[in-house]
């Protein structure tokens, strides 16, 4: 999610009722070049639109309102105060939701178009697909000549966009005084196994002490990066957002005889097999952290890096 | 025209040419309606079709069924799943009530319009046909 800052309320509110738009005129009046233009778009084939002696598809009513490239004439400073509101507080985006429109009036080519807008309502924070924002509901009353010809009632959603990549954070790892060495190592692209100073013996993952011998003395020897599938899983659910299921868990035995867990890469989760050689490599998985994986060799027939 | 009818339905080939024709004659310059790279920057994956065209599709749809005498009074429509190209958009309606009154018969039609990911729009549409139209 973006940084988005709660505003509130009331201060929202407070814009309800304000003028959006104040005698604003429509920047053409109705004409039959943008009738036509309207029809080829919609495909609509409807005789009374075309001819000499056209109506507007009723559904024109806001078109003949739209500032268009060189922008809005008569917007209001609240309206624009709004947006200004919602955009500095994060919620950046805008996508339309409902139109509602009544037509009193036919649109005929030479009617001249005047309007006015209100700001009706403005929601309360709402979490949406798209992301969190707040609903604002505009209504313009649309005038031909002075007389009233339609009612345009419009709903926006401002909202901060979820973002789509990355889909989640991966887990981070919980780095203490008993693992610190082994993130360093792998953090210089070293895989290191921890050796027990009193029998020899090498242990995977990190431990304070020697679950053989109980010596607490060790040093570390590094991994050549050679080993073998020991065992898999294929995890199809829980789905997790860093996550694309379904993916090959192995336990990997290294060269060295130790284990890890860890995904293993470069082949189709279902062509994962025990006994399988791999190799380790690095992979970025966060800004600031990578991850010791392992990629198949052989017949590995994917394409991940 | 009573109510209970079912209009047939009516296919709309969601190209990139009529999202960007439908706004551009709108006159809705939202980059999100023409330029696809900035629509990805903005989280959607393309460019997709502005309200106002839905609504003209929706009109359009009626006014095919009813003929050119149809007098469209109100159009209501609620946006969902984004037409985006490459989809289609498949219009289909319902006749919900029938009102004869001294300007002629005035149907309120519920609208759906279906893509593949989902309901693009739902509305209401209140239509007048003048007695002795057509339809």
């Amino acid at each position: 999610m973006n940084a988005v800052r709660d505003i509130a309320y009331e201060e929202l509110k407070a814009f309800e009722g304000r003028a959006a738009a104040e005698a604003g005129l429509g920047k053409d009046p109705v004409n039959a070049p943008m009738i036509r233009h309207w029809c080829e778009a919609m495909g609509d084939t409807n005789p009374a639109y075309a001819g000499a002696d056209p109506v507007a598809p009723p559904t024109m009513l806001q078109a003949w309102t739209m500032g268009g490239l060189s922008g809005h004439q008569g917007r209001s400073e609240a309206y624009d105060d709004l947006f200004a509101l919602l955009d500095g507080a994060g919620y950046t985006a805008v996508v339309a939701t409902d139109c509602e429109q009544e037509y009193v009036r036919e649109l005929r080519p030479g009617d001249e178009i005047t309007f006015d807008a209100v700001i009706e309502s403005v929601s309360e924070r709402k979490t949406t697909k798209l992301g969190a924002g707040h609903f604002v509901t505009t209504r313009m009353d649309v005038r031909a000549g002075g007389e009233p010809a339609g009612t345009h009632r419009f709903r926006i959603l401002k909202y901060a966009p979820v973002r789509r990549t990355p889909k989640g954070e991966r887990p981070r790892p919980v780095i203490n005084r008993d693992n610190a060495g082994f993130w360093e190592g792998v953090a210089a692209h070293r895989l290191l196994i921890q050796r027990c100073d009193g029998c020899g013996g090498l242990r995977f993952p990190w431990l304070p002490g020697c679950n053989a011998c109980g010596s607490p003395e060790w040093d570390t020897v590094e991994a050549s990066g050679e080993g073998t599938v020991f065992s898999y899983v294929v995890m199809h659910h829980p789905p997790f957002p860093a996550f694309d299921p379904p993916y090959a868990v192995g336990l990997v035995e290294l060269a060295e005889g130790v284990r890890i867990v860890s995904n293993i890469i470069g082949v189709p989760h279902d062509k994962v097999r025990i006994g399988m050689p791999v190799r380790l490599v690095f992979q970025r998985v966060a800004e600031e952290w990578e991850l010791p994986l392992f990629r198949a060799l052989g017949d590995g027939a994917g394409g991940e890096v | 025209m009573r109510a209970g009818e079912e209009l047939p339905v009516l296919e709309v080939p969601v190209t990139r040419t009529l999202i960007v024709a439908g706004a551009i004659a709108s006159r809705d310059y939202q980059d999100v309606h023409h330029d696809a790279e900035l629509a990805k920057a903005k989280g959607s994956p393309d460019i997709f079709m502005n309200i106002l065209t839905t609504n003209g599709l929706v009109g359009r749809y009626i006014t095919d069924h009813f003929g050119p005498t149809a007098n469209l009074r109100k159009v209501a429509i609620r946006l969902g799943a984004p037409n985006y190209p490459g989809d289609t958009m498949v219009l289909s309606g319902t006749v919900e009530k029938v009102d004869t009154g001294p300007e002629g018969d005035t149907a309120t039609v519920k609208v759906i319009g279906a893509n593949g990911i989902g309901r693009h729009v739902t509305g209401t549409v209140t239509v007048t046909l003048p007695a002795g139209g057509a339809a």
